[in-house]
């Protein structure tokens, strides 16, 4: 690792100060930039630790929106989802291994944005809000391809607001290794009608797959989805999985996160 | 170089480290506790487990600036000051859960975890919570009967000796 000075602030203001110094980097639960660290591939002048941010910590249920504070580890996500929105609950609760839920924050999470990270599925999934220290940011257009969001330097997600959607599922396919998503799909039925989010598939990270809507909002049940396919082309393609077996994953997984949403 | 103070093990320690210090390199260089183990370095093989203000964590993926303030629990801390083993260290001595015994200090502060918030867990629940401790010796199926052996289950028809 390249030497750098350490932060440990413990309000939001003071971490925005500490960003705003040359080549600083926030760190959340570090599960993905201390390995990143270690091999020489980010070079920070300070690293600014959120862990100390009591404010940006916890869950409450604002009638019917879950908010998440950004500095949640997985475990207390897992933990207090479990009776008011479970799929949520499981999926926290499948990321990594314990350890890695001990640390591991959904507000590094969706900043780091990594292809085959089961949480954005869940907020594009639930269509959530996320809120950073200075404005609010819709799901739709805060996911801007693999590694990339809407995020500005500097900027912090404070908190995550999820609609709890009437019916909810999310199914992964696990890569065993590392226990990231190979496909992973997040299917809702709520207000505003269905939504399918899918990670682990595209080089363009995490998207909705619009005709699994259209045909679900017609008929929420998995023989609906009978027919459709998605194209393996813009898959990724690695030693774990061709495009195209990524893609004919993103279509079984569909159906099986439809069937275990509605029970 | 950073001040950071923390309680280990019961002791309070204050050390003066620098910024990219990992708990892991704390406990072993600053303060010789060598019983956390480096395996992998990269987060997987949980030979370094301890626990965090009673959270488990991987030490290799954590500063030792992370930890200031906090009350930590590592492998050297399980046993009596006389040294009796505790329930998890002698079970494991019992159903033959190591070997070479490298990842063993990982193992029993996972399964410390385990039991705290779960103290009668099945043998499924015992499988998933190692997901992130490997052992390249014993195939697992002692590890998790000298576990279930732990919480005060029958493990007769856990497994082979």
């Amino acid at each position: 690792m390249y030497s750098f000075d350490f932060e440990r602030p413990t309000t939001v203001a003071d971490a925005v100060a500490a960003l705003s110094k040359e080549e600083a980097q926030a760190l959340g639960g570090g599960q993905t930039l201390i390995p990143t660290l270690k091999q020489r591939l980010a070079s920070p002048s300070v690293l600014v630790s959120l862990s100390a941010i009591e404010e940006i910590k916890g869950v409450c249920n604002d009638g019917g929106v879950l908010n998440i504070g950004g500095g949640t580890c997985h475990a207390d996500v897992a933990a207090a989802a479990a009776s008011d929105f479970p799929a949520l609950a499981k999926l926290a609760g499948n990321i990594g291994d314990p350890a890695v839920r001990s640390r591991g924050t959904i507000g590094g999470s969706l900043a780091n944005n990594d292809p085959s990270a089961c949480y954005p599925s869940a907020a594009l999934g639930t269509g959530a809000t996320i809120v950073t220290n200075t404005r609010e940011i819709a799901a739709d257009d805060y996911f801007q391809g693999m590694f990339t969001t809407a995020l500005e330097e500097g900027e912090i997600i404070t908190a995550v607001k999820m609609p709890i959607p009437e019916k909810a599922a999310y199914i992964k396919f696990e890569q065993p290794a590392s226990r990231f998503s190979l496909v992973g799909v997040f299917v809702t039925k709520g207000a505003d009608g269905v939504r399918v989010a899918v990670t682990g598939a595209s080089e363009d990270g995490v998207f909705r797959w619009t005709e699994a809507e259209v045909a679900l909002n017609g008929n929420f049940d998995a023989s609906a989805l009978d027919g459709l396919s998605v194209s393996g082309d813009g898959m990724i393609s690695d030693l774990h999985g061709s495009g195209d077996y990524r893609a004919h994953l993103v279509a079984v997984l569909t159906k099986r996160a439809v069937t275990e949403a509605n029970g | 170089m950073a001040e950071v103070t923390m309680k280990v093990n019961g002791k309070t320690v204050t050390k003066s480290v620098k910024g990219n210090t990992l708990m892991v390199e704390f406990l072993r260089e600053e303060l010789r506790l060598t019983g956390t183990h480096v395996g992998c370095d990269t987060s997987q093989c949980g030979a370094c487990t301890i626990h965090v203000n009673g959270k488990q964590v991987k030490a290799c993926t954590m500063f030792a600036g992370e930890a200031d303030g906090a009350e930590v629990s590592t492998i050297e801390g399980q046993a009596a000051p006389d040294g009796t083993l505790n329930a998890i260290q002698q079970a494991f001595q019992d159903h033959h859960g190591l070997q070479c015994g490298f990842c063993t200090p990982g193992m029993v502060m996972a399964a410390a975890s385990l039991l705290k918030d779960n103290p009668k867990p099945t043998e499924a629940e015992v499988r998933h919570h190692l997901e992130g401790n490997i052992c390249r010796c014993t195939g697992y199926h002692n590890i998790v009967k000298a576990i279930m052996a732990a919480s005060g289950q029958d493990v007769s028809g856990i497994a082979a000796e």
